[in-house]
């Protein structure tokens, strides 16, 4: 089994009182709860903090602690002789358990199925994992396997971790940050309560030509000068393959041009839009010709951008 | 070993929860949601309605109210206050992350 410093993660002596201990967790819990912090490492340094306090915080749970004696992190040690006669079921072997389920299996013997004053029925586990997809396959829709470590209950009634794995079939129609629920796919219930569920939370890779808002997609759509004036019909990449978008004559920098329905699909609806974006873009070394052919553009065009400078500075006077 | 790819289900507008089955699904006790009912932190459907019925999205919602009461010992009162924080600043990121969307990227980056 491998050694865990819970006082080390919560940054505590061994001697701290427990309202010390519960402060500091309450602190830590506010810098790191998946729920409320921007942390990207916040949900793994939460878990630690988490499984350190529900040890400490129980007088009974952390004088077995304490009793199992000092190691480094992640040193390999056994529980003392006599630990198992002391704090929990002499019977119970220590193979294979790690030391968060040695101490779940301390709550007075309460999940253990078949011990006690009778069954007490008691609802699985809800597993929560967060799934990174790309966006071609949020479009598409797609299988992913899913290899977690899960505690569960043997025979016996001791807590072990376990791998499984899983292969979700997520439908089309996944935008990012949108949650999945996969029924009884969670830990399994113990006395006949019902089995957790699976909840899957979304996270679309970013794209290096599209940029997401919910089922929408936006998309820079650079222009030429020339293209932008004349108009111009050119091909544009969308997530089904390319597609030929009018472009209408003067068309602004910046002005959005809407390609209805080719943006991610909606579960129970129309698809989103995809949305190009024009940018006007000037070449970076024109060729004396073009330049000439500026030139003489230059010359007989009226056209003053910045005429409403003048307008606004002389209505501000 | 072979195994089965199972499906899932998007929590969204599509699909709906019964008070029960929100209970059951949430691991919060009928008093606690009843509570988060009356501080506006989940809305039924049709609020008026004798048998409540709740859109997909509300799971989301009891279950972070779940894991929040566990982490921080907070009463209803505070989960509701708690949650309504939470919903606008998603609201918030949205609406910004909607907006940098339409950023062309260079000036995005600037």
């Amino acid at each position: 089994m491998k050694y865990k410093d819970y006082y080390g993660i919560l940054g505590l002596k061994r001697d701290a009182s427990a309202d010390v201990i519960k402060k500091t967790y309450r602190k830590l819990a506010h810098k790191y709860h998946p729920d409320v912090s921007k942390d990207p490492a916040g949900e793994e340094k939460f878990k630690e903090v988490a499984e350190a306090y529900e040890t400490l915080k129980d007088p009974e749970k952390r004088a077995a602690y304490d009793q199992l004696g000092s190691f480094q992190p992640g040193q390999d040690f056994q529980p003392p002789p006599d630990w198992g006669r002391q704090f929990g079921d002499a019977e119970s072997s220590f193979e294979g358990i790690d030391l968060e389920s040695l101490f779940a299996g301390l709550s007075g013997g309460r999940h253990r199925a078949g011990h006690g004053s009778g069954p007490i029925r008691m609802p699985g586990q809800d597993y929560e994992v967060t799934a990174h997809i790309s966006l071609e396959a949020a479009f598409r829709g797609t299988e992913i396997e899913l290899n977690l470590t899960v505690p569960e209950y043997d025979e016996k009634g001791s807590l072990r971790r376990v791998p499984r794995t899983f292969k979700v079939r997520i439908p089309k129609g996944a935008a990012d940050g949108q949650r999945l629920r996969l029924a009884g796919r969670g830990g399994k219930g113990i006395n006949g309560g019902r089995d957790g569920d699976l909840y899957l939370n979304i996270a679309l890779h970013p794209h290096p030509l599209f940029r997401v808002s919910g089922h929408d997609l936006y998309l820079d759509l650079p222009l030429t000068p020339s293209e932008a004036v004349l108009g111009a019909s050119v091909e544009v990449p969308t997530l089904g393959g390319p597609v030929q978008l009018k472009v209408p004559p003067n068309t602004r920098a910046g002005q959005h041009l809407r390609l209805t329905r080719r943006g991610l699909p909606k579960s129970h609806d129309k698809e989103g839009d995809l949305f190009a974006i024009a940018q006007i873009v000037v070449p970076t070394a024109a060729s004396e010709r073009e330049r000439e052919l500026f030139k003489q553009l230059a010359d007989v065009s009226t056209f003053n951008p910045r005429g409403h400078f003048q307008q606004e500075v002389t209505s501000a006077n | 070993m072979q195994i089965k790819p199972v499906e899932a289900v998007w929590l969204a507008e599509d699909n709906e929860f019964s008070f029960p089955e929100l209970v059951e699904l949430s691991g919060l006790s009928e008093a606690e949601l009843h509570e988060l009912v009356d501080y506006g932190a989940i809305t039924p459907v049709d609020p008026d309605s004798p048998q409540w019925v709740f859109k997909g999205r509300c799971l989301i919602t009891v279950r972070a109210a779940y894991r929040l009461r566990a982490s921080f010992d907070l009463d209803p009162h505070g989960i509701a206050l708690v949650i309504s924080l939470l919903d606008r600043i998603h609201g918030l990121e949205e609406e910004l992350g909607s907006l940098r969307a339409q950023l062309p990227r260079h000036t995005a980056r600037t």
